[in-house]
């Protein structure tokens, strides 16, 4: 269906200069069918993501060991929820329902960000996500913010400015921990161990490797390479590694003085395979728990759509009513 | 600095635990809620609870002068010192169950916030007045969906049915007046309970007869849970609750 | 699964107002089986951070816009009424206050 269509020459011309300069593409604008594709790829993804990625962090609501943290928590699970929300409606723009992504989602189909296929083992995890895994998010959702694709865009920038907690959250709590007990320090140590290599994964693969972004960068969707972000992120967080006296497992660490950057060892893409392709510690109980969620609201959703038409029924009646009463009347 | 006074202490311990207890079921539904948008309401409505809850322990630790903070009320005592009501602690059970409960106690909540927004004790006061124009949204919600459950399909309405039938029995120690309360309504710090049942009955009538659905005809009521005899429950509850804070004494989060 | 249930949730556009005096402004949009709900979805979803002081709901397809092609003979016309402004009108030098 895609990729296959010949589109008019002229059309596409026109659309490739509006991207050009940098105007907004808005939903009843014509399109390169690969465009809108693309776009509705990418966006179900991200809100697949969102919507996954409440699972992990929401299985320490009730375990959080004080009350402004356990607000703080669900405040934060809950925006991941409205996020996902706004990339659907989002979505919603380009003619696909959102009932079908969720379905597609159910069906083990669609693909989503895969670090939320690892489990939380310990509070600290809630630091390291809030930290590392939104900090990545931040990264990569400020660039969307400026995607070419109206709607898309105007969600990242209601999600970046409701995200900047996100990450404070957790970097807050890294910093509670390393100054707390022993006992404290080495759960956030060992966090942070098991969480820095996937968070670095969450950019994609190296750019060379990528199959999907140069077009995306080429239609403005994305404007910075996946491996560009990475090496932002990195010497974002290096720094603030540093500041809470805690240490990022990468014996070649180095610093590059000619460039600024910080050089990691090599990351483990074979790992990153592996959990794409669905074999992450928590990829089918993931999906199981979204499958589950679903079919118990089942009736819930039939009760009040049933409702509703019961209403709307009703009402019917009633202005007939009416309006049969206002003609005898007469 | 307030002066230590121990009946003041638990009869806000029994306001805040109910807020907790039902604010710490409501969250357990994150990322579990039969549509996106009702997972954020719900999130919303926990979120007010746990506030709630938050504000009045941190008073009552003040009230009681023994140090003790909203954490220390929260974290650190076992089932046999919560002072909430058995109906908060039951499990989260389906969606009609969930939202039944929010009603039933919601609407005893706005009666309850009410009267104690005249409390002759300013920081109680103004606890309720914040916390009435919460519980009023709370009922509004969970009213609509009492409708739309008892009014649905043949399913909804018996799940909803079936919800009133097993919380019904519970409601009746909403409004059993604690006897060691009596000296703080004559002073005005709290109100009495047993008063506000005629105007919930009246508004719980007038919302389960627009969703067809008829309280149970039993008239036994359980209670326990105000002089801290719970339900199994609540000790699982707090099992998971309590774990984190508990395995790390004196730490700081 | 059937799931009659939400795919016949209709699509609500929700439109707030920020604060006193100010003109409601397109926020988002949400599933609703009928307005009341969709208010008070809207209410949750979009107005957690004090972000209304009030809230419309309008059906998605109760809304008729414009298309891209309507674009020239709608909007260009407007393009050279420049009578329409008062910085088209000259005002003697000595006039400060007008």
């Amino acid at each position: 269906m895609t990729g296959t269509v010949a589109e008019d020459p002229a059309r596409l011309a026109e659309f490739e200069a509006r991207i050009a300069a940098d105007q907004s593409i808005e939903p009843k604008d014509w399109m390169p069918e690969r465009y809108r594709s693309q776009l509705v790829r990418m966006m179900s993804q991200h809100a697949h993501s969102e919507v996954v990625g409440m699972l992990p962090e929401g299985n320490w609501i009730t375990r959080a060991p004080s009350l402004r943290r356990k607000m703080i928590l669900l405040a934060k699970v809950q925006d991941e929820g409205g996020h996902g929300l706004y990339i659907y409606c989002g979505t919603e723009t380009l003619g696909v329902d959102r009932h079908d992504l969720v379905q597609q989602l159910l069906d083990g189909k669609a693909k989503y960000s895969s670090i939320f296929n690892y489990p939380t083992l310990s509070w600290a995890d809630i630091g390291a996500i809030g930290w590392l895994v939104d900090g990545a998010a931040i990264v990569n959702q400020t660039m969307l913010a400026k995607a070419s694709y109206g709607p898309y865009a105007r969600a990242m920038v209601r999600i970046c400015k409701e995200e900047n907690f996100h990450k404070r959250q957790g970097y807050e709590i890294m910093a509670t921990l390393s100054r707390g007990t022993p006992a404290q320090k080495a759960m956030a140590q060992e966090s942070l161990n098991r969480w820095w290599w996937p968070s670095l994964m969450m950019f994609g693969p190296h750019d060379k490797d990528s199959s999907n972004s140069d077009e995306l960068m080429k239609w403005g969707v994305k404007r910075k390479s996946n491996d560009e972000l990475r090496q932002r992120f990195i010497n974002l967080t290096i720094a603030q590694v540093k500041a809470i006296d805690l240490t990022v497992p990468d014996p070649d660490l180095r610093y590059d003085e000619a460039s600024g950057d910080w050089i990691t060892g090599p990351i483990d893409w074979d790992e990153f395979w592996r959990v794409v392709k669905g074999n992450g510690p928590c990829n089918g109980e993931r999906i199981a728990a979204r499958r589950k969620a679903h079919a118990e609201g089942e009736w819930v959703r039939e009760a009040a759509t049933a409702f509703a038409e019961k209403q709307q029924r009703d009402n019917r009646a009633t202005t007939d009513t009416q309006q049969t009463a206002g003609a005898t009347d007469e | 600095m307030t002066a230590p006074n121990p009946a003041f202490f638990t009869a806000l311990a029994r306001l805040g635990d109910d807020r907790l207890v039902l604010g710490h079921r409501t969250s357990e539904w994150c990322g579990h809620a039969p549509i996106l948008e009702e997972d954020i309401a719900l999130a919303n409505i926990a979120l007010d609870l746990i506030g709630q809850a938050n504000l009045l322990l941190q008073h009552a630790g003040a009230v009681e002068g023994a140090g003790r903070d909203q954490d220390a009320l929260a974290f650190l005592r076992d089932a046999m010192d919560f002072r909430n009501v058995l109906l908060c602690e039951l499990p989260r059970g389906d969606f009609a169950v969930t939202i039944t409960r929010h009603f039933l106690h919601g609407l005893f909540s706005v009666l309850q916030w009410e009267a104690l927004s005249r409390s002759t004790d300013d920081t109680l006061a103004g606890i309720a007045a914040k916390a009435l124009k919460e519980s009023k949204y709370h009922v509004r919600h969970a009213g609509e969906w009492v409708i739309r459950l008892g009014d649905g399909t043949d399913e909804s309405r018996r799940r909803a049915q079936d919800a009133l039938n097993l919380l019904w029995p519970y409601t009746g120690e909403l409004f059993m007046q604690p006897a060691d309360e009596a000296g703080l309504v004559a002073a005005g710090l709290t109100a009495d309970v047993s008063q506000l049942e005629p105007a919930w009955r009246a508004q719980a009538d007038g919302v389960l007869q627009r969703a067809t659905l008829t309280p149970p005809a039993t008239t036994w009521m359980q209670r326990g849970g105000r002089d801290g005899r719970h339900t199994e429950h609540l000790g699982h509850m707090l099992a998971e609750m309590q774990i984190v804070a508990r395995s790390h004494p004196g730490a700081q989060w | 699964m059937s799931d009659a249930g939400e795919r016949s949730w209709p699509l609500w556009e929700v439109f707030g107002q920020e604060g006193d005096g100010e003109a409601h402004q397109h926020m988002g949009s949400v599933h609703a089986c009928d307005a009341e709900q969709a208010l008070q979805f809207a209410r949750d979803v979009y107005a957690r951070r004090n972000e209304a002081i009030s809230l419309w709901v309008v059906p998605s397809a109760a809304i008729t816009a414009s298309t891209p092609e309507d674009m020239g003979p709608f909007f260009d016309p407007a393009n050279d009424k420049a009578y329409r402004h008062p910085q088209f009108y000259k005002v003697p030098k000595g006039v400060k206050v007008f």
